[in-house]
Parts: structure tokens; sequence; C-alpha cells
């Protein structure tokens, strides 16, 4: 009886299952990293119900509707983006929230997905693998959103958004010449980028990376901090509530942040692998939902929205652990924090509804 | 499903399976990196870490910097630091927590919403640490306290530095304020630099002038003991104080501005020519900066926000109005350097000027006209027959080329962010929008009506620019900065913005002379203002149309809505002989320039020459 139903409400189990898992796992270590304060446990807990909710409104739409809106998104988005912008040039100082009322949201978080969208759209009404002309229109595509939320100034997300539509781009085949071009291209700015273009603590920040001692009270100290969290974690951890780091301070960041931290300090590598565990099965799962989706948009997106929430994954462990920089991206699902969260979940239910509605899209 | 050209699905598909195989891999290999790391951390180095954490003694707390203090140039001080008391526990120390709380209640007030937060916080931090319990307590509360201290164990008063603006609303707009740090601000600072500290610079100059007020976070690296609690200070890094700036503002200039501009909608902007110092930056209506420090309250940001009056636009910024006449001697200038007309040249004033071949009649201010006018009576009487001939002679783009060394449609580079760019239209940047220049829009830019928009900023560094024989220096607030612990002064050299202007010198005085006609000449536009004055003012006033008025209407002030009223101009400069300051006064829907705005830059010149002559 249960897999109609769960069929009908478009759930697939494989992915909904390890989400609740892990929503579970950062109602715990929350609890934990605040301070053994309920408080933002339970603003966390709202804000999954309301991410659940959304992730079910977005499963029930069919792919084909999906693709039909995916121009007005993107469309709406670029708007609200140049909008945006306009206000924050006349009302002084980077508004990047736009007001509804009650409801304040930012329309970066649109383009997380509208870009990523767009390029499938585009991909999708042409033979691929794609000619240079598209692959230069496809980029135009990621670009121009990029820009205008790196000019808000948005950094992190500018790389989501950049990084989103680079996976479209190249999980449609893009030209291995052109790539190794722009990787080498990519790689001989990067001193002009450095010395130009980046805030000085900005370059401390890769600085410490090499010597964390030399910024005690910035990121050095973060990163140190975080390292020394985890590794007294050990094999079996010092158990719940019992992390010296987090409790007593010394971890900063560690509802948002550097919240992994505080869960490998209490858990140790076996709860680590269990992380890993889950956060894996989700992306294997959206993998396979990539391969077995059947046109070229619903696979290109899937394919870039599982891409893109490893990418999360990886960057915010790589930060806690001290081999990237701190960039101040949240570990998906686990951090304290609700922008973007729906965001995540509308992109969890977008995969849904590519697989559930499956049989169907054949006829 | 989808309507696709020519797409090989077979090769398609096989492409996609083979990236999504290569991502795979990349994403097994990146897994493995992570994973290899973390044995590294938690199972090799286990030890090495165990024993930092069990050592990990010493907890680094930041000192926040002292922020600097902001003062006009005469040393009155418009940003300060003051204590604000703070009544604070630590649990521990009290015999007992409740009748400490109810000794604490019969001498100060607490409201329901303070016990409410102390106590959530007393179930959240240590016993040792100290909590807060009120803020803001008054003076006597504070005593109150401090006489009974020795029979309250635990309980602290403490003082915290909160910014304060002693003058209020005066110069909130050059001034500006801090507040909170917000999420924005946070993705834009170093927020390692800012532990400690909750407030950041959010208008004016304090926003401006942000990194040199804050100074630089010092750090307390405090042993503490396996439990956190605070042992002793191992080392103390102290905070670097902000640097105090001085500006070039007169507060006492400023407040005669604000006055004179009362409770009316407008801006008055004072800069002295020759250094390009703003000695007086007012937009009314303004407010009081104070409660934004904190966090201001829905209600009140609301009543700001809707007021009709919009005192939160800085006016003197970011307003942007017709500069109507008071474009003319710019104008003028511009034909006499260009050789379009010579300085005797007249014009026939019938009262209305056509273009040839058209029957629309661009009508001059006074009926009748003024008769034969030549550039030096056209100016003072403010003759606009004489410029509608003059613009279409030149043509638009002519005069865009020689008006823009005088800044218009340019920031001037002011020290504050934000600056509006006003408008020097031509047929270009219409046609870039795609719509087409009339001939007709070149004979309202003869009287700075149509495409032609200036902030009342950017109006007194052009009339600046003409007192200082046509060199724009850069309008700058910041006059020197001081180091609060060496007093070490700090200069701000004056520079100018472009390349000085090779003006005849003729021109210039003819025009200079024209200017000081409208003040003080028999027939001159502003001769109100002359009354008792003892040093020459050159000026020239403006009136700049809100509403359009039709072919057949003649414009009636008094039954016309006040919000459709003319705007009042008046750009001035004195003493005319060795010019000391330059003003450009705007007040919104005033009606007249000569009769609203000419009378407040005379006060201000008054003030600022007469009584400081005295002194």
């Amino acid at each position: 009886m249960a897999t109609p139903l769960i069929r009908r409400l478009h759930i697939d189990k494989s992915l909904f299952v390890p989400l609740v898992l892990l929503s579970i796992i950062s109602l715990l270590v929350l609890y934990s990293a605040s301070g053994n304060n309920l408080d933002s446990s339970i603003a966390q807990f709202f804000r999954l119900v309301v991410g659940f909710g959304i992730m079910f409104t977005v499963a029930q739409i069919r792919p084909e509707t999906l693709y039909r809106w995916t121009p007005y998104i993107f469309g709406i988005g670029l708007t609200l983006l140049v909008i945006v912008l306009i206000m924050g040039v006349t009302g002084k100082g980077a508004q990047r929230w736009i007001s509804l009322g009650i409801v304040n949201f930012q329309p970066s978080e649109i383009m997380k997905l509208g870009a990523p969208m767009m390029v499938a759209w585009f991909f999708s009404q042409r033979p691929l693998p794609p000619q240079l002309k598209q692959v230069a229109i496809a980029a135009a595509i990621i670009l121009i959103p990029t820009a205008l939320v790196a000019k808000q100034p948005d950094l992190g997300t500018a790389l989501m958004i950049f990084s989103a539509g680079g996976f479209v781009l190249f999980l449609a085949g893009m030209g291995w010449r052109l790539i190794m071009t722009l990787v080498a291209l990519a790689a001989a700015s990067a001193p002009l980028v450095w010395t130009y273009y980046m805030h000085d603590y900005q370059r401390q920040r890769v600085l410490t990376l090499f010597d964390p001692g030399s910024d005690p009270l910035g990121t050095g100290y973060h990163t140190l901090q975080s390292m020394i969290a985890v590794g007294s974690g050990g094999v079996y951890g010092k158990g719940w509530l019992n992390g010296s780091q987090a409790h007593l301070n010394f971890l900063p960041e560690s509802s948002t942040d550097f919240i992994f931290a505080v869960f490998a300090e209490e858990f140790g590598f076996l709860g680590i692998l269990l992380i890993f565990t889950l956060y894996l099965f989700i992306v294997v799962r959206g993998i396979i939902i990539a391969t077995y989706a059947q046109d070229t948009f619903t696979r290109l997106l899937a394919g870039s929205l599982t891409l893109t929430f490893f990418f999360y994954f990886f960057v915010n462990i790589g930060m806690v652990t001290g081999v990237l920089p701190v960039v101040g991206v949240p570990l998906p699902l686990i951090s304290y924090g609700g922008s973007s969260l729906v965001t995540l979940m509308a992109a969890f239910g977008m995969l849904m509804s590519i697989h559930t509605h499956r049989r169907i899209t054949q006829s | 499903m989808l309507n696709i050209p020519i797409k090989d699905h077979f090769r398609e598909t096989r492409i996609f399976n083979s990236r999504l195989l290569i991502t795979g891999v990349g994403v097994a290999i990146l897994c493995l990196l992570l994973l290899s790391r973390l044995v590294y951390l938690q199972l090799i180095s286990h030890q090495h870490y165990a024993t930092l954490s069990q050592a990990n003694r010493v907890r680094p707390e930041p000192i926040p910097p002292v922020r600097g203090l902001i003062l006009d140039r005469n040393g009155v001080v418009l940003a300060q630091n003051y204590p604000v008391y703070t009544l604070e526990i630590i649990p521990e120390q009290t015999d007992n927590l409740d009748q400490v709380l109810t000794r604490l209640k019969r001498l100060i007030t607490l409201s329901p919403k303070d016990l409410k937060t102390f106590n959530k916080n007393l179930k959240r931090r240590p016993r040792f640490e100290s909590i807060l319990l009120r803020t803001h307590l008054s003076d006597k509360e504070a005593a109150r306290v401090a006489i009974e201290l020795p029979y309250l164990y635990g309980v602290q008063i403490k003082a915290r530095l909160q910014r304060h603006y002693p003058l209020g609303a005066l110069g909130v707009h050059a001034t500006g304020y801090v507040a909170r740090i917000g999420e924005n601000d946070m993705k834009r600072i170093d927020t390692a630099a800012y532990r400690g500290t909750q407030h950041i610079g959010k208008l004016g100059v304090e926003q401006s002038y942000e990194s040199l007020l804050f100074g630089k976070v010092g750090i307390e690296n405090n042993e503490v003991n396996a439990r956190g609690r605070r042992l002793r200070t191992i080392e103390r890094i102290p905070a670097q104080a902000g640097k105090n700036i001085y500006l070039n503002i007169d507060a006492k200039l400023q407040s005669v501005a604000e006055r004179a501009l009362g409770n009316r909608r407008g801006a008055v902007v004072a800069l002295d020519p020759i250094t390009g110092a703003v000695l007086t930056f007012a937009s009314t209506p303004t407010y009081n900066p104070n409660p934004f420090v904190n966090g201001i309250d829905n209600k009140s940001f609301k009543a700001l926000l809707e007021n009709p009056d919009k005192p939160l636009i800085n006016r003197a910024l970011n307003g942007q109005y017709a500069p109507g006449s008071t474009i003319k001697p710019f104008l003028g200038l511009a034909g006499l350097e260009s050789g379009t007309i010579e300085p005797e040249s007249t014009v026939l004033c019938k009262g209305a000027y056509s273009l040839p071949g058209d029957k629309h009649r661009f009508r001059d201010w006074k009926r009748g006209g003024h008769g034969e006018v030549a550039l030096l009576q056209a100016i003072a009487q403010s003759c606009d027959v004489f410029f509608y001939r003059l613009a279409v002679r030149m043509g638009i783009n002519k005069i865009e080329s020689l008006l823009l060394p005088f800044g218009f449609g340019k920031k001037t580079g002011i020290d504050l962010y934000g600056e509006s760019l006003g408008l020097l239209a031509t047929p270009a940047w219409k046609q870039a929008r795609g719509e087409k220049w009339y001939p007709g829009e070149t004979v309202m830019a003869g009287i700075g009506q149509g495409l032609v928009l200036t902030t009342p900023l950017q109006l007194a560094s052009a009339v600046a620019t003409l007192a200082n024989g046509g060199v724009r220096m850069k309008p700058r607030l910041l006059s020197y900065l001081e180091d609060p612990s060496t007093h070490v002064l700090l200069d701000n050299v004056p520079t100018a913005i472009s390349k000085k202007q090779v003006l005849n010198k003729e021109h210039l005085n003819l025009i200079i002379a024209s200017m000081t006609e409208v003040v003080h000449g028999k027939l001159g536009t502003g001769r109100r203002i002359s009354h008792n004055l003892n040093y020459r003012i050159a000026g020239k006033t403006g009136t700049s149309q809100v509403k359009s008025i039709a072919q057949t209407e003649t414009y009636d002030r008094k039954n016309t809505p006040e919000r459709l009223r003319d705007h009042a101009l008046f750009i001035a400069f004195a003493p005319v002989e060795a010019p000391r300051i330059a003003v450009a006064v705007i007040v919104e829907n005033g009606g007249h320039g000569s009769t609203t705005a000419a009378p407040i830059a005379r006060q201000l010149m008054d003030s600022y020459l007469v009584s400081e002559d005295k002194s």
C-alpha cells in the first residue's frame, strides 16, 4: 500500500530517507553547537518543515512544466537582480533583499536554480555536443547572473551559480580542448586576480592555509581551532554535548560554517563515516536519477543539481579540515540558516519530480 | 515533447553518460581526499590534537577599538562616544540570586523583557560569566545601585561606549551615522577585524571614512581552566583607537543654513572656492541619527520613510534639479569662449522667441521683454530670450563640451558615497536611449530646463569654479585627521579635479561683473539682498519649473498646488574681489529664487564673512 501512495506523492524514497536522517542530525548537532540552547534547534526545525514542504510542492510539478517555466524563472530572476542592483545604487549600500511585504527574499537564490535550468533548457533545443558558439551563449547565460550577484557583492553565491551552470556545460559535452584552454587561461590569470582583484583579507585567508598561526583572531585561528576540534574527536568522539572546543567557545561560528567540526569532535571518525555515507548516498542517487532521465533538459538539470550539492559539501568540509581557504560556505542541510535551505530543498523537489514523472513522460 | 532540430540521441546519451562517469570518478577522488585528511586528523594525529585540545587554555578575546571622533573645523564635536552604564551579574558570586534581583527591582526599573532575556542567558551561559541585566542606566539609577553595591555580591556596573551625535539632527546628511553591523555588511567586511564590535558606519562621513574612524582591534589572550573559567590574562595587545576626523564643515554655519531653510524642503551647499573645503552641507528636513545607532524601532522608521517631505533623502548629494537660470552665467561664458557672441553683442528681447519656421513661442519670464540687452544685462536681469538664441546658435554639443569643465553632469568626487550624477543630455545621449533630439530641447537648455539636471553640490562646485578663476577643486568634507594618542595631525591637501581651464580673463571678469550686477545692479534680479551689504556678492537667481505650462496658460503661483510650484535657486560667491565662500541654495517649491533662496545665501555669507571678521 505504501508504494502507490509514495508514488502518487512523487516522493523518491532513496532521496527522502537520507534527507530526513541528515535533518535529524542537524537538530542534534545544533543543540550542542548553540550551547544546549533549544531555540536554534526549534527555529531550524521549522525551517526544515518549510523546506520539506517546498520539496513536496516542487516534486508535484511535472518536468515539462518546469521546462516551460524555465525562461520565465530565469527572466524574472534576472529582472529582480537588476532591480536589486539599481535599488542598491540609489538606496546606497548593498541591497540584496527584496521585500514582498511579509516575506523578504534574495533574488540571487532564484538564480542558483534558474541559471542551470536555463542552460539546460538552451541545450535541450540544440544538437549536442555544443559547438563553440553555443558554449559562448551558455557562458553568457551563466556569467551575466554571476556578475550581477558578485557585484552585490555576494561572492559565495556567485561562485555557486557559476559552478551550477558550469556543471551543465560540462555534462552537455563541452569539448575537452576548450575546457583545457579555459583552465589554462584561469591558471594564467590567477596571479592577476591575486594582485588586483582580491582584498587583503581574502589573500590573508589563502595564506593562513599554509601558516595557520599567523592570524590569531581571524581565519587562521578559525582553521586551527577547527582542526583541533576534528582531530581531538578521534575514532569514537567525545560524545554528544561533550565537545570542549565548541562548548568553551574556542570554535567560532560553530552553528553555521563550522558545524561539521562540532560534529566531528563529538561523534568522531565513526560519525563522520555515517555522514559521508548519507551525503554520498544522496549524490549517487542524484547521479542515478540523471542517468535515468529521459530528455536532455532533465538529465542535464538533475546532473548539475546533484554535483552542485556535492560541491557545497566538499567546499565546506575542505574548509573545516584546513585543506581549502575559509570561504564561508555552509554545510548543506546541517548548518543553521534558512534562505539557502529553501533553494536546496526545491532542488531536491526537482530531482524527485524528474524521477517520479519519468514513466509518464515517456509516452 | 520538445521540438528539437537535429539531435543524435544515441550520441548525446553516450556523451552524457561518459561525462557523468567522469564526474562520478571526480566525486570519489574528492571524497577520498577529504576522508584521508580526516584519517590524518582523527586517527593518525589524534594524540597530537587531543593534547592540544586539553592544553587549549588560551582563549583570545577581542578588545574593540575606540571609534574616532568627528569634529567640525572649530573643534565642535559632531560624533562622540559616551559611556552607557550597564548592569551585569555574575551568578556564581551572588549569595542568593533571587534576593539580589528583588533588591535591584526596588532600586531600578526592570522590565519583564529585561528579566526574560536575563533568565534565558542564565540558563545558557556558564555561571562564572557576567550576564547582562539592563543597559542605559541613568546616572541616578547607576548611583543608587552603586551605593548598595557592597551588599550586592556579584553585581557589577560597567560602562560601555556608545556612539552619540550631540547636535542631533544638525548636519546629519554630512556626518551620517553608525548602526548595527548587518548581514550585508558581514559579506563586505573582514569579520575578524570587527570582532567585538557591533557597529559600523552606514552613511555620510561615518561611512566614507569608516576605515580611519574604526581603528584596529586588540587581543587579550586569557588563560582559562578546563571548564572555561578565565584565570589570568597572559598577553594583551591593546586596540588602536580610530583617528579623529576634523571636517571642513562649520557647525555654526551649518545651523544657520538649516535654520534658514526652516521646515521647507531644500538644500544648501557652501564651499571654499580656493580649497574645495565643504563649509556647509545642509539638506532639509533633517532627522535625528541617534535612534539609528541601536536600531530604530519600526514605527519611527516607517514614519520617516512615509513622511512626504522625505527627510531621509540627502538632497544636497542626491537631489537632482533643473538648474534654471543659474546656468546662464556658465552659458554666457561658453558663448564668449566659443566666439559665438561678443561681449557687446545685443539681442532685442520682445518677450518671446521662436525657432525659425516654427510657431511655438518660447516665452520670457518678463512679459513684453527686456528690450535691447547685451550679455551683462541679460545675466543681471535674467533675460530668457537672449539665452534661447545663444543656445540655438551654439548648438547643444558645443554647450555640453563647454559646460563639462564646470562639472555639469559629472560627479564632483566629494568624499561621500552614492553621489548622484546629474545630467547634461546631448543628442547622442538620447539616441542611446532610442529617442530623438528635438530642436526645442536645445532652446530649453538655454535656460537650464529640460534635460539638464544638477545636484546642489554640483551647482556649488560650478559657482566655486567660476570664483576660483576656472579651477575646479574637489569638494572635501575632511579637513584633517588626528591620531588620538599622539595628536599628530595629518593634513588633507586640496586637489584640483580638472586641469586648469584656459579662460579668457576678460570673459571671466565680464561674467563676474554681470553676476555682481544681479545683486548690486538697479535691475538685478537679486537686488533685494543687497540691502545693508558691506561686502560685494556675485550671484545668480534661478527658478526651475516643476509643472509645464501650456502655451495659452500663465503661471499663477497662488493657485498652483504647493508641490507643483517652481523650485527656487540661488548661486553666489563673495567677496567678489577675493572669494572666500561659494554657495548654492535650492528651496523645493519655493517659488522665485530672488525671494526665497537668495536671502538664505545672504544669511550664510553674513554669518561666515561678517561675524568672522569681527572676531
